[in-house]
């Protein structure tokens, strides 16, 4: 499972970095930056899914399984 | 300044009578959401008009739109191309061309919006509003500590007055660097802007909120040590090595006043109304504190307090609808929160809902700049309330008063203290 961010739909809600801190950060304009590259740790993968289905501008996707 | 007066509409002008005085009977022709009906019961109204009629339009104000699905209220916050915010308040006022607008950047259109925008943003991102989480939660305390003194348990205190409403006024007063004694003058200010669409009464020059400003601002640029707050940050502020002229500043720092007071109120209001008869809500929260990230969540969704408006720019088709230039358009994001095709059980209040898109700070390029200020006054408000007052239910549920107009939350909330527990002992968080 690989996570799809859209930097350019990004208003910066803050909800991933609310929900998922090891997954997201957020720069100093408080839109957010994707943390881990490429596969998402198994043990982080009920916190992407839910960064996923609270982002209001369907900014974030998962990829794979 | 004439702009940010006449355009904000609560400021000693006269213009056309306002369309109040003649109660709805046709919601989904005749809408009025500065009509007390409205304020009482604003979510049915709107179930209602998502079934019969999701793209209602009302005569008054000029002519009016209120589209009630996500999904409609999403495609307008996100179009900018025909739907201008050089007004976000309906008024029987006509707002000032685009595209900077009397409060930038909420009511600037691209691209001089993100110029607006991209200067505030690093005063209101997570990491920058974090530090003030102490102050917020010894203001908490310090509001309990009174409210818990006056009232005694098995008394009655109004959550609404005595502590919701204290609390985003002596907040944004500190960022501001504007003294929190002045509270009671914003909040009249602000209740003429929010919440009458510019049908009060004519009212002296002086006593505006844009002569309060001015002399605010005119205070800080004397000053010989710098105090560090956001309206030297403006006063600093450069565009292209510009700085920012008189206007933008007066109504960045109107809109920072008014954008962070009667909302975040309401919401905190809501909160606890919801807690006030939710036993269960309480005291699930109270026995596992974690929850409260996402319950803070659900809360905006389920009582988002704000309401925005466009303009209509350019002839569109909505629902079946024919919107045009200059026709307002409310963009009621609490609908869109409660829109069932949108959201799960979407009248129930789900404490951990684990998919929750809601729209409570709005959507677009336009999100709310202060939702993380917001989000963390809600959480230390509802922490700090439900550890020192544990058990409390609505003390005269019909004395409950819901504000009209763009702005929805408690104004009088009476609730009895059940149980009360001492003072916090622990450090500010």
């Amino acid at each position: 499972m690989r996570i799809r961010y859209d930097r350019d739909a990004c208003q910066g809600h803050n909800r991933c970095y609310l929900l998922a801190p090891e997954l997201f950060d957020v720069d100093d304009d408080g839109y957010a930056v994707l943390r881990v590259e490429g596969e998402v740790p198994e043990e982080l993968r009920g916190k992407a899914q839910l960064a996923v289905d609270n982002c209001p501008e369907y900014a974030i996707g998962l990829d794979g399984d | 300044m004439a702009d940010a007066g006449s355009d904000m509409a609560d400021e000693g002008a006269t213009g056309p009578p306002g369309p109040s005085g003649c109660p709805v009977t046709d919601w989904s022709t005749d809408f009025d959401h500065t009509d007390p009906q409205y304020a009482a019961r604003a979510p049915e109204i709107w179930d209602e008009l998502r079934s019969s009629c999701p793209v209602a339009r009302s005569e008054r104000f000029g002519g009016v739109w209120l589209p009630t699905r996500h999904a409609d209220v999403a495609s307008i916050a996100h179009d900018t191309d025909h739907f201008s915010s050089r007004g976000v308040i309906v008024s029987v006022f006509e707002p000032g061309p685009g595209p900077v607008g009397y409060a930038p950047p909420i009511t600037s259109d691209p691209p001089f919006h993100e110029t607006a925008r991209r200067l505030l943003l690093p005063a209101f991102s997570p990491k920058a509003i974090r530090p003030l989480e102490p102050t917020t939660t010894a203001l908490c305390r310090e509001l309990l500590d009174d409210l818990v003194e006056r009232a005694g348990e098995g008394g009655v205190a109004d959550a609404a007055i005595e502590y919701a409403q204290e609390i985003p006024v002596r907040v944004i007063a500190h960022m501001l660097g504007v003294p929190a004694s002045d509270g009671d003058r914003f909040r009249t200010f602000i209740h003429r802007i929010m919440e009458t669409g510019g049908q009060n009464d004519a009212v002296d020059p002086a006593d505006t909120l844009s002569a309060y400003l001015l002399d605010i601002i005119e205070q800080h640029r004397g000053s010989v040590t710098p105090r560090g707050d956001l309206i030297d940050f403006l006063l600093d502020a450069r565009i292209d090595g510009e700085a920012l002229d008189e206007d933008h500043i007066v109504g960045t720092v109107a809109l920072l006043l008014i954008a962070g007071i009667d909302t975040t109120w309401s919401a905190i209001g809501a909160a606890l109304w919801h807690l006030a008869h939710h036993p269960e809500h309480r005291a699930r929260l109270l026995a596992e504190p974690d929850l409260l990230l996402m319950a803070i969540e659900e809360f905006l969704r389920a009582y988002a307090p704000v309401t925005m408006a466009r303009k209509v720019a350019r002839e569109i088709e909505l629902g079946g609808r024919t919107l045009e230039p200059g026709d307002w358009v409310l963009l009621p994001f609490p609908a869109a929160n409660r829109d069932p095709r949108a959201f799960d059980a979407a009248d129930e209040v789900i404490l951990d809902r684990a998919k929750n898109r809601h729209a409570a700070f709005g959507l677009g390029i336009h999100r709310c700049l202060g939702s993380n200020l917001a989000r963390m006054e809600l959480t230390v408000a509802v922490r700090e309330w439900l550890l020192r007052v544990p058990d409390f239910e609505l003390a005269d549920p019909s004395a409950v008063r819901w504000s009209a107009g763009q702005v929805r939350g408690p104004r009088t909330l009476p609730v009895r203290l059940r149980t009360i527990t001492g003072p916090s002992s622990e450090e500010a968080a």
